[in-house]
């Protein structure tokens, strides 16, 4: 970051938004979970708090007013790291540390500072922007900072203190040109993610968020191609997008069951006034690499089982679109027609328009439907409007939605016995609040809020062919892996 | 393209030859040929192996019906003349008057995971295709458990009930998938569980499969399949 307060205020948020209430942050550090809420730092000492990942607040200020902080919870022990500019690359990470985030609590009580990393301003280095790493391997921790003016460089940090390890060891370069480094790890694989690009411009901000691997800890990072990331390479995770500019600062958030997502800013959400937020998006991997994920959209989907291949239906007769077929075809012009008789194949030689909810809906039963599922035929029955739904609550990324049959009021919702059912209308109870949930490899988890009487959370699971229900989430089954389509 | 089973009136117009095959192949009429995967039981009970599945049945000879669609279907099991009650098990070779016909309760054993109808009818030189066939089976369970799971496949469609109860209908022109119809969770009773089945089918092939899912979607094997209530 580039010595950059932001001070933002805005009214309340559209759903449509990335998260809700108040989000204004830049640098936010990554997202940690405690107490059951969610808490991030940023810039100039500012922090953010949630009660469920969706619904944001202000939280109580650092006691160091700095840079773009990154924090880590090891133990009993929640060490934050932010630095501090006196030269235009002469600086200071620090660290401090407390037992609780929670300014409630009688363990919330910061430690004194004590600088962990310096550059001298005469170095290739600005020590800013530190992030960390606990290597899920071997229990080490490591740290890496800099921005722009030289490396991205990398010391390794005492995960019983929080301090260097070996303070007089020369740090290691691993990235250049870049800022807002910081490690993650996964199958066998370190990640260096970074931020490419200039911040603090609003909407001319050409921030952007790259990244490389590497099967050691300490590098070399190489990018898809193959270009090492001290000579500055990085491959594209993500750029700007739709009405967000300027992606920054990745920080992990595993919410654990193969559930990833990850928290950033952008630096101007145009439908915020430009103002630099933050958002939480899914975090997919393909090949190998990390891919950023879309929160859900509104929108009209078929619900197809990544299992078994079939939709999610209303159970009930379903209609052929066009009608049900009664002769021997009779299109016009078809292949093999004789006279324009058309044939077997010929289809009717016109446009057969999608099927009128309203006019098919008439002939289903009143009251609670079962569901069941199919092979996708276009049918009213097998599309499903996903809607965010305001006032409700949500998940980290996203509001809860409900799920109705498209162009009716005929709602998913859960029942006491953990199966499904479609209701007639949607009257916004738990077990008709459904949360999205993207997975890594794309498919969607899909829960509802809780079942009437749901112990533990349960997930939309194809149990059979043509038959879903409600079940423990198993992250290495394809039960419960969804795929939205737009029919 | 298995235009064979899905549009078989049609096929009659637009390819001549083939219609003398389908003709053969599912109209009654041909010379019966051995049931090569079905037998006579020849022990009291059977237990299924590690899939689970249920390989004894009493399967009742062909009723005519027309029809795959869930309304059609449901008619066609309303107006039928077997008993749906849990107690109602029939004997193999009693006796079944349908409209004019006169048709044979038959106790199967298949050596294959599932129940080949089209061997059963064709061995018997009935229709196999536009027909109903019954079938149930009684599980010996030796304790009540919970949330279970009936689990079946069927080429067509078909209704299931589990001690009387409608447990599961599937529709529409289907092969028989291993758990395709899966019902929603049941308790099972300490003793004897009946299972009862209607299978549609259109044309071509017909045969189907059940067996029970624990409440971690395994096979049930911890049971005893006889046909004694």
């Amino acid at each position: 970051m580039r010595h950059a307060l932001l001070a933002v205020i805005w009214g309340s948020a559209s759903l449509l938004l990335a998260l809700d209430g108040d989000v204004g942050i830049h640098d936010p550090s990554t997202i940690v979970v405690a107490g059951g809420k969610f808490y991030t730092y940023g810039t100039g000492g500012t922090s953010l708090v949630s009660g469920d990942g969706w619904m944001w607040r202000k939280g109580t200020a650092l006691p160091l007013r700095q840079l773009a902080p990154d924090v880590i919870h090891i133990g009993d022990r929640f060490y934050l790291y932010t630095a501090a500019n006196s030269g235009q690359t002469k600086a200071d990470v620090s660290m401090i540390w407390t037992r609780s985030l929670d300014p409630g609590s009688p363990d919330y009580k910061w430690s004194a500072p004590v600088v962990v990393a310096s550059s001298d301003g005469i170095e290739d280095a600005n020590a800013i922007d530190p992030g960390i790493l606990l290597d899920p391997t071997d229990g080490r921790l490591w740290m890496t900072y800099g921005s722009y003016f030289g490396y991205i460089r990398l010391v390794e940090m005492d995960p019983k203190t929080g301090k260097r390890l070996h303070p007089n060891e020369v740090p290691r370069n691993i990235a250049i040109n870049s800022e807002a480094s910081v490690m993650i790890y996964r199958d066998g694989w370190y990640y260096l993610l970074v931020t490419h690009g200039s911040c603090c411009r609003g909407a001319d901000s050409g921030y952007n968020i790259r990244v490389g691997r590497s099967k050691k800890v300490t590098g070399p990072f190489v990018d898809n191609i193959g270009v090492d990331m001290i000579q500055g390479g990085g491959k594209l995770f993500v750029g700007s997008g739709a009405r967000v500019i300027g992606p920054g600062h990745f920080g992990l958030l595993d919410l654990g069951n193969a559930v990833q997502k990850f928290s950033l800013h952008y630096e101007a959400d145009l439908d915020r006034g430009g103002a630099s937020v933050l958002d939480i998006r899914p975090l997919l991997w393909k090949d190998g690499w990390p891919v950023a994920g879309e929160n859900a959209k509104e929108g009209t989907y078929q619900i197809e089982s990544m299992r078994t291949g079939t939709v999610l239906e209303l159970a009930v007769e379903g209609v052929p679109v066009g009608g049900r077929r009664t002769g021997r075809g009779g299109g016009r012009g078809a292949a093999g027609a004789e006279g324009g008789r058309g044939g077997l194949f010929a289809g009717t030689g016109d446009v057969i328009p999608p099927q009128d909810p309203a006019v098919i809906s008439t002939a289903w039963p009143k009251g609670n439907l079962d569901t069941r599922m199919g092979n996708y035929m276009s049918q009213v029955q097998q599309k499903w409007t996903i809607t965010p739904v305001a006032g409700s609550g949500g998940y980290p990324g996203s509001p809860y939605f409900k799920i109705t049959i498209a162009g009716t009021d005929r709602t998913l919702a859960a029942t006491a016995e953990g199966e499904l059912v479609v209701v007639s209308a949607f009257n916004a109870l738990p077990e008709q609040l459904w949360r999205l949930d993207q997975l890594a490899d794309g498919s969607w988890r899909i829960m509802p809020k809780a079942g009437p009487n749901s112990k533990e959370p349960l997930s939309l699971s194809a149990v059979g062919s043509s038959f879903a229900t409600l079940a423990r989430f198993d992250p290495a089954s394809e039960k419960q892996r969804w795929i939205l389509k737009v029919p | 393209m298995n235009t064979f089973k899905r549009d078989a009136s049609s096929l009659v117009i637009v390819l001549a030859a083939a219609a003398v095959l389908l003709a053969s192949a599912v109209t009654g009429g041909a010379a019966s040929v051995p049931a090569s995967t079905l037998s006579p039981p020849k022990t009291g009970e059977i237990k299924p192996g590690p899939d689970g599945f249920i390989r004894r049945w009493l399967v009742l000879e062909p009723i005519a019906a027309t029809g795959l669609t869930d309304s059609i279907v449901q008619a066609a099991v309303r107006k039928s003349p077997v008993v749906n009650e849990p107690s109602a098990i029939p004997r193999d070779g009693e006796k079944v008057n349908v409209e004019s016909a006169q048709l044979t309760w038959h106790a199967l054993d298949t050596s294959n995971y599932n129940l080949n109808l089209f061997h059963f009818a064709r061995s018997l030189d009935k229709n196999t295709s536009n027909v109903l066939f019954w079938a149930v089976t009684v599980i010996q369970v030796p304790r009540e458990i919970r949330d279970v799971r009936l689990a079946i496949g069927s080429n067509a469609a078909s209704v299931w009930w589990v001690n009387g109860q409608e447990m599961i209908g599937i529709y529409g022109d289907r092969q028989t998938v291993i758990d395709d119809g899966v019902s929603k969770r049941l308790t099972l009773k300490k003793g004897s569980n009946v299972i009862r089945a209607a299978v549609v089918n259109g044309g071509g092939a017909t045969d189907f499969c059940a067996r029970i899912l624990d409440s971690n979607d395994k096979p049930l094997t911890d049971i005893v399949v006889n046909l004694r209530p």
